[in-house]
């Protein structure tokens, strides 16, 4: 709070506005107010809202287990009368149900390996940047030389080496995707270094750590939460291709690019299994690039003027 | 003075790639070393006399870091050693057998992206805010949305098997089937152009000596291309670099979906294999590929860049 107060003064209409006493408006609330009036963010945020509601319930709520076979109804086109909504696969399983479960594996992939990603990379970028000279420059040319590197070709060489466990999908995804948060993180703080209120904390005594912690990572979180929401959709494009080459998680887990696999093998004679989770998997993806989009346009400061 | 200035870019650069391409080589053989169980673990147990022939032939009986030297010294040489699963073939032939393939299919791709990305940016940023604006950029994001893994089938069923305009698959370096997998291929790039372009279009048509050009009253067309287009074009030239990792990326699935026989066809086959050397072979291959387009990007956005500081220790 101290911080928000100390900036305002360099606010030319800060005076002003003090003088008459309207009430100040938080970067928060300003951010927010802008992100709803982004009708395509917004809409994106209710889709993924019902998207998450019906992948976390839905395969409660539906009469057919993700891996039971309906040897009645196989390759089923989806009807209303067998039940299977989606249609089956050539074995008979629910497309409905298995798209749901899918995208519970899919979304917590996106998740997870998305705050392992988080943790790495504000840790690294903070770190640095708060520190700067030799050891920024150090820990900087490190990220350069292992961003050159092609992070795909690591992670399925990780699957290949380590088998395809899925806590391994989220560790291998998430330690490969921190690079770009940890630049963005340090050049922000490279450049919160030298405000007035970090100079205070430092004056007043204040450690490193507690400057880290206390000043300096709340004042990111702006920046950290359109990149978190962009790189989720990021992760989850990773795990689907993973899949989709037969690399990432196994039967009879699934996920999203693991039935687009499944479905492209029979396209032809059952298009149903193909169209459903790609179009689930695609929607998510939009839905998140637009959230994050509309995010980094409420909270970019360049539009504030 | 500028002269010099590239030139000391291009050599701290240039120094620079030796550590990446180190730390390239060095992960990838001891992620593969320390992998649980060998290549020839999978099929059937092997008497121990032919096992034991067998570590020698490919060197697996030695430690662990002279091994590591020995494949240093092999890479450095230009020889990636023997596939262990395709007999008879060392890595180096199938690298060269796949990658003219999968390099034709991924320039043009890139051409294609290049050209269209562009061009569609810079038409969205001269109608910003309209129809057209709002329409190239929704169709842009689902170009960037929708994984090529899912655009591939698709396209495949419409065009191909209901269609019949184009072959499903395969390779025999005709036309009719490039276009597919090139198109495939170049969409996400192509979004992701357009939208990078768009953006810095915009920002430079809003600075003050593009108010000065068109004061002066230069026609709009001169406008654009003599004064906003080098400018602008900037951050498509970085995203190159990156957009060079996508494509090869891209490319592993592309070759699957249309059993194009490129290298990346022989990297999924090779991993799902457990084939070492050949995936090894591979990851640095096209490693050094991405590590050496990235530099020339770099150099190139140097040349066309005034502005850049040559300093690096500043």
């Amino acid at each position: 709070m101290n911080e928000k107060a100390s900036l305002s003064v360099e606010d030319p209409f800060a005076a002003a506005m003090a003088e008459e006493d309207i009430p100040g408006r938080s970067l928060w609330v300003d951010a927010w107010h802008r992100l709803l009036k982004n009708r395509a963010a917004l809409v994106s945020g209710v889709i993924m809202a019902v998207m998450v509601l019906m992948v976390v319930f839905g395969p409660m709520l539906l009469p057919w287990e993700a891996d039971f076979t309906d040897w009645d109804n196989t390759s089923s086109p989806p009807s209303l009368q067998t039940g299977h909504w989606f249609g089956t696969d050539a074995v008979g399983r629910d497309i409905l149900v298995r798209t749901l479960e899918g995208g519970r594996i899919s979304l917590l992939v996106g998740l997870v390996a998305t705050l392992v990603s988080l943790a790495i990379g504000v840790t690294y970028g903070a770190v640095a940047g708060y520190y700067g000279g030799m050891t920024d420059r150090i820990m900087m040319r490190g990220v350069d030389i292992i961003y050159a590197l092609p992070f795909m070709f690591f992670v399925i060489l990780l699957m290949v080496v380590f088998g395809r466990h899925i806590v391994l999908i989220f560790v291998a995804i998430g330690a490969v995707n921190w690079l770009d948060m940890a630049r963005i993180v340090r050049g922000q703080t490279l450049s919160l270094r030298n405000m007035e209120f970090v100079e205070a904390a430092r004056a007043c005594g204040v450690d490193h750590h507690a400057i880290i912690r206390r000043h300096i990572i709340p004042n990111l979180l702006g920046v950290v939460m359109v990149y978190v929401t962009l790189t989720i959709p990021q992760v989850i494009l990773v795990e689907s291709f993973l899949s989709f080459l037969g690399l990432g998680v196994q039967e009879p887990m699934s996920s999203w690019g693991a039935l687009v696999n499944d479905g492209a093998q029979d396209m032809e004679s059952a298009p149903w299994t193909l169209i459903f989770p790609a179009t689930f998997l695609t929607v998510t993806l939009y839905c998140f690039n637009y959230i994050g989009d509309g995010m980094r346009d409420a909270l970019d400061p360049k539009d504030r003027l | 003075m500028k002269q010099e200035g590239i030139l000391r870019h291009a050599a701290t650069r240039f120094l620079g790639l030796i550590p990446t391409m180190l730390l390239l080589i060095t992960i990838a053989f001891f992620m593969i070393r320390v992998a649980p169980g060998g290549p020839f673990d999978s099929e059937k147990v092997l008497p121990p006399e032919i096992r034991a022939n067998l570590d020698a032939k490919y060197h697996l009986d030695e430690p662990l870091l002279q091994q590591y030297f020995r494949y240093l010294g092999q890479i450095v040489s230009g020889d990636f050693g023997p596939s262990f699963q395709y007999k008879d073939w060392s890595v180096n032939e199938l690298i060269w057998r796949g990658f003219p393939v999968s390099a034709t299919v991924g320039g043009l791709a890139m051409l294609l992206a290049f050209v269209l990305g562009t061009l569609v940016g810079i038409a969205a940023a001269l109608k910003q805010n309209t129809g057209v604006d709002y329409s190239v950029m929704g169709v842009a994001m689902l170009g960037i949305s929708i994984p090529n893994f899912v655009i591939a089938p698709l396209l495949i069923l419409g065009l191909a098997v209901y269609a019949g305009w184009l072959p499903a698959g395969g390779w025999d370096w005709s036309w009719q089937r490039m276009i597919l997998p090139v198109i495939t291929l170049a969409l996400p790039v192509v979004a992701y152009i357009a939208r990078l372009m768009r953006g810095s279009m915009i920002e430079v048509l809003h600075s003050n000596y593009i108010r000065t050009a068109r004061a002066k009253g230069l026609p709009e067309s001169l406008v654009i291309r003599r004064h906003a287009l080098k400018p602008a074009i900037l951050p498509v030239i970085s995203y190159m670099g990156p957009a060079t990792a996508a494509l090869i990326t891209g490319s592993v699935v592309i070759e699957r979906i249309y059993s194009i026989p490129g290298l990346g066809s022989y990297f999924v086959q090779g991993a799902l294999n457990r084939d070492y050397t050949l995936v090894m072979g591979v990851v640095i291959f096209y490693g050094i590929v991405i590590i050496v387009l990235n530099f020339i990007v770099d150099l190139l956005y140097a040349w066309l860049n005034p502005r850049i500081r040559y300093d690096e220790a500043q």
